[in-house]
C-alpha cells in the first residue's frame, strides 16, 4: 500500500469516526442544555451573571487539563501526571517570579516549559523505553508531586509582591471593550487554548497522527510514520497544557500551593470521557471535551447552589461519568451491528 | 547486572546511614497528621525546639493528607518497632489507632496525644486546642459583627476528621443555642483545597443573596472564602471569619477583607507534646488534657508582638 492510499484510508476511517463522535458530543451538549434549564428553574440565582462567570472560572483549570489529556487519550494512552505536573509548573512559576524576582512573562514561560519537560519525559518513557502509559505517568505523578514539595520547601509561594500577575488573570479585557461583560481573562485563556487545540487536532499533521496512533498504531508504523517521535510530542502537548493550567491556577489563587493537585487528573479525564473521547483510542473531539468539562462544573455548581449535601454531589458526578461511558458503549455496539 | 547490584547496595547503605539512630539518647518519634501544611510545619518547629531544650532526639513525620489513616498506622507501627522511650501522636482517626496504642501500652511506651485525642484512655496526656470552644468563639464574633441576625454559612475542610467535626459543630451549636435569629443556611466541605473551596464558596454566595457572613474552618477553607468574596466584589458586604494563620489570611485581616480569625497555637502544641512526653518518661505526673488555647486576631492585633509566635506565615 503506498502512502497516499494509506492516508486516504486513514482519513475515510477518521471521517466515519468523526461522525460517530459527533453523536456523543451532541448527547453531552444535550445533557448540558437539560442541566442549564433544570438548574435555572430550580434556583433563581443559577443564571445570574456572577454565577455564570463563577462556572466559567471553575471550568478553566480542569478544562485546560482536559484539553491536553484528550490528545493522549485519542492515541489510546493515558496521562495521570497532569494534576501534579500542573502543581509543579505553578511552583516553578512562583520560583521565577517571587523567589528570583524575574518578570512575570519569564515565570509564565518557566511554568509552560516545566509542564512540557515533564510531558517529554513521559513520552520518552512510553515511546522509547516501552513503559506502559499508566505506569510511566503514575510514576511522573509522584515525581512531580515530590519535586513540587521539595522546590517550594513545603511552603506556598505567594505572588502578592507581583500584583500584576493576579490582576492580569482576574481582570477583564472583554469588560473594557463591552461594559458590563466582565468575563475574567483567565476564562479567555481556556477558550483560546481550546480553539488552538481544536485547530491542531483537526488541521495539522500532529492531529492526523494522533488519531492514526489511536486507531491502528502498527499500520501507522508500517506506513513509515515515526511513531515514537509523534508519541513523545503528544505527551509533550499534554504536559504543555498541564503547565498552562499551572500558570492559570497560580494566577487565580495568587499563590502556588504545593500540596494541591492530586485528583485533578481524574476530573480532567472524566471531562474528556463525558465529551465522547474513547478510552480505547482513535476517537475524540476538543469541542466534546470542553462540553464535558462544563457538564462537570455546571453539575457541581448547580448542586451547590441548591445546597445538596456534598456527599451526594460526588455520587451524582460519578454516576454521570458511568452513564456517559455506557451510552458510548451502546452507541458503538449499534454501529458495529449496522 | 553488576552495576545494578552495586547501585542497590549504595542505596541501601545510604538509607541506613540516614536512618541510624543515635545511641543512648532519648528518642521520641512525633507522628503528625501531615507535614505539607504550614500549620504542621509550625507544630514541627515547636517540637524541635522542645527537643533541643530538653536534649532529646525526635523525628517528625506524617502522611501526605489528612485522609490517609492507613499510612499513619504504618508510620505508628514502624515507630513502635524502633522501641522508642515515648511516642507523640496526632491521630487521624480516633479509633483506628487503638490496637497499636494497646501494643505501646504493653511495651510500656507512654503515648502523648496532640492536636486531637483518641477514643481511649491509653494516652497519658493530650495537648490540643479546644476546637469546639474556638469555633464557638468564632460564632460569637460572627453574631456580634452581623448584628445578631441574618443568614450565615460555613466552609469546612471535611466532614469526617475530628477537627472538621468539632469546628463545624462548635460553630453550629453556638449559633443555635445563643442566636436564634441567625440562620446557618449552608455548610459545605472543600477538603481544605484552595481552588475547590473558592468555587464552592462562590456557589454558596450566589445561592444565598442575603448572606451576611461566612466562616472558613481551616486555612484552605478560609482562603477559599476570601477568594470568593474578592472575585464577587463583596468585600465589606460579607463578614469573613477564618481559622489559623498564613500570609494570605494575615494580609486579608490587615486590609479588613477578613474580619478576623481564630488562631491556635501550633508551636505551643508541638512544644507541649514533646515536653509532656519527656515528663512521662521520667515518671512525673502529667495532666490528662492540656488545653493549648486559642486567640482571636483582627486588624487591631494582627501585628502585635504577643501574637507573633502564634501566627505563622
Amino acid at each position: 500500500m503506498d502512502q497516499q492510499a494509506q492516508s486516504d484510508e486513514l482519513s475515510t476511517r477518521r471521517r466515519s469516526l468523526l461522525r460517530s463522535t459527533a453523536i456523543q458530543t451532541l448527547l453531552a451538549f444535550g445533557a448540558l442544555i437539560v442541566m442549564l434549564v433544570a438548574f435555572s428553574v430550580a434556583s433563581p440565582y443559577f443564571l445570574q451573571f456572577d454565577n455564570i462567570t463563577g462556572i466559567l472560572l471553575a471550568t478553566t483549570v480542569n478544562g485546560v487539563l482536559a484539553l491536553g489529556v484528550t490528545f493522549v487519550i485519542i492515541t489510546g494512552g493515558i496521562d495521570l501526571s497532569i494534576g501534579t505536573v500542573m502543581t509543579l509548573s505553578a511552583v516553578m512559576t512562583g520560583v521565577f517570579v517571587t523567589n528570583w524576582e524575574l518578570p512575570v512573562s519569564l515565570g509564565v514561560a518557566a511554568g509552560l516549559a516545566t509542564g512540557t519537560a515533564a510531558g517529554l519525559v513521559n513520552g520518552f518513557l512510553i515511546a522509547k523505553l516501552k513503559v506502559p502509559p499508566f505506569i510511566a505517568t503514575l510514576g511522573m505523578l509522584n515525581v512531580a508531586k515530590g519535586l513540587a514539595l521539595v522546590i517550594s520547601d513545603l511552603r506556598p509561594i505567594y505572588f502578592t509582591d507581583t500584583p500584576s500577575f493576579n490582576e492580569m488573570a482576574m481582570g477583564s479585557a472583554l469588560g473594557a471593550v463591552i461594559p458590563g461583560f466582565e468575563i475574567p481573562n483567565l476564562v479567555l485563556c481556556l477558550f483560546g487554548a481550546a480553539v488552538l487545540a481544536s485547530l491542531v487536532l483537526k488541521k495539522t499533521i500532529l492531529g492526523r497522527y494522533t488519531f492514526a496512533l489511536g486507531s491502528n498504531e502498527e499500520a501507522t508504523r508500517l506506513s513509515g510514520v515515526n511513531v515514537d517521535a509523534w508519541k513523545i510530542i503528544v505527551y509533550a502537548v499534554s504536559g504543555l497544557f498541564a503547565g498552562l493550567a499551572g500558570v492559570l491556577i497560580a494566577a487565580r489563587l495568587d499563590s502556588a500551593q504545593p500540596s494541591l493537585g492530586l485528583g485533578y487528573e481524574l476530573d480532567a479525564i472524566a471531562a474528556a470521557v463525558i465529551g465522547g473521547t474513547s478510552l480505547s483510542g482513535g476517537e475524540g473531539t476538543i469541542l466534546g471535551t470542553v462540553i464535558g468539562a462544563f457538564v462537570i462544573s455546571i453539575l457541581t455548581n448547580g448542586l451547590r447552589i441548591l445546597s445538596v449535601p456534598q456527599e451526594w454531589q460526588t455520587v451524582v458526578t460519578g454516576s454521570i461519568v458511568i452513564l456517559a461511558v455506557y451510552l458510548d458503549i451502546v452507541r458503538r455496539r449499534r454501529q458495529e451491528q449496522a | 547486572m553488576r552495576t545494578r547490584s552495586f547501585l542497590s547496595v549504595v542505596a541501601v547503605a545510604s538509607l541506613l546511614a540516614i536512618a541510624r539512630p543515635a545511641a543512648g539518647q532519648t528518642y521520641i518519634p512525633v507522628i503528625s497528621k501531615g507535614f505539607q501544611h504550614q500549620f504542621w510545619q509550625a507544630v514541627k518547629m515547636g517540637a524541635e525546639k522542645a527537643a533541643k531544650d530538653l536534649k532529646v532526639r525526635i523525628t517528625f513525620e506524617g502522611p501526605e493528607n489528612e485522609s490517609q489513616v492507613d499510612k499513619q498506622l504504618e508510620m505508628l507501627q514502624a515507630a513502635l518497632a524502633k522501641k522508642p522511650q515515648a511516642i507523640c501522636l496526632a491521630a487521624l482517626d480516633s479509633k483506628a489507632v487503638i490496637p497499636l496504642l494497646r501494643k505501646a501500652q504493653a511495651a510500656k511506651i507512654p503515648v502523648v496525644g496532640f492536636d486531637s485525642g483518641v477514643d481511649s484512655d491509653i494516652p497519658v496526656a493530650t495537648a490540643a486546642t479546644d476546637n469546639i470552644a474556638a469555633a464557638g468563639f468564632a460564632a460569637d464574633k460572627m453574631a456580634q459583627l452581623i448584628g445578631g441576625q441574618g443568614e450565615v454559612a460555613a466552609v469546612v475542610h471535611d466532614q469526617t476528621s475530628r477537627t472538621g467535626i468539632d469546628r463545624r459543630d462548635g460553630f453550629l451549636k453556638r449559633m443555635k443555642s445563643k442566636y436564634p435569629k441567625i440562620k446557618v443556611v449552608d455548610v459545605q466541605y472543600g477538603g481544605g483545597d484552595h481552588l475547590k473551596s473558592t468555587d464552592l464558596a462562590k456557589a454558596i454566595i450566589q445561592g444565598h443573596p442575603n448572606l451576611k457572613g461566612i466562616f472558613g474552618a481551616n486555612e484552605g477553607s478560609a482562603i477559599g472564602v476570601l477568594n470568593a468574596v474578592k472575585e464577587l466584589r463583596k468585600q465589606g458586604k460579607i463578614v469573613v471569619i477564618g481559622y489559623d494563620a498564613g500570609k494570605q489570611q494575615k494580609d486579608a485581616v490587615r486590609k479588613g477583607i477578613m474580619a478576623g480569625a481564630v488562631s491556635q497555637d501550633p508551636v505551643g502544641i508541638g512544644y507541649k507534646c514533646v515536653e509532656t512526653a519527656v515528663k512521662a518518661i521520667k515518671g512525673e505526673k502529667v495532666p490528662k488534657t492540656i488545653d493549648t488555647g486559642f486567640k482571636w486576631y483582627d486588624k487591631s492585633n494582627v501585628d502585635a508582638a504577643a501574637m507573633k509566635p502564634l501566627l505563622y506565615d
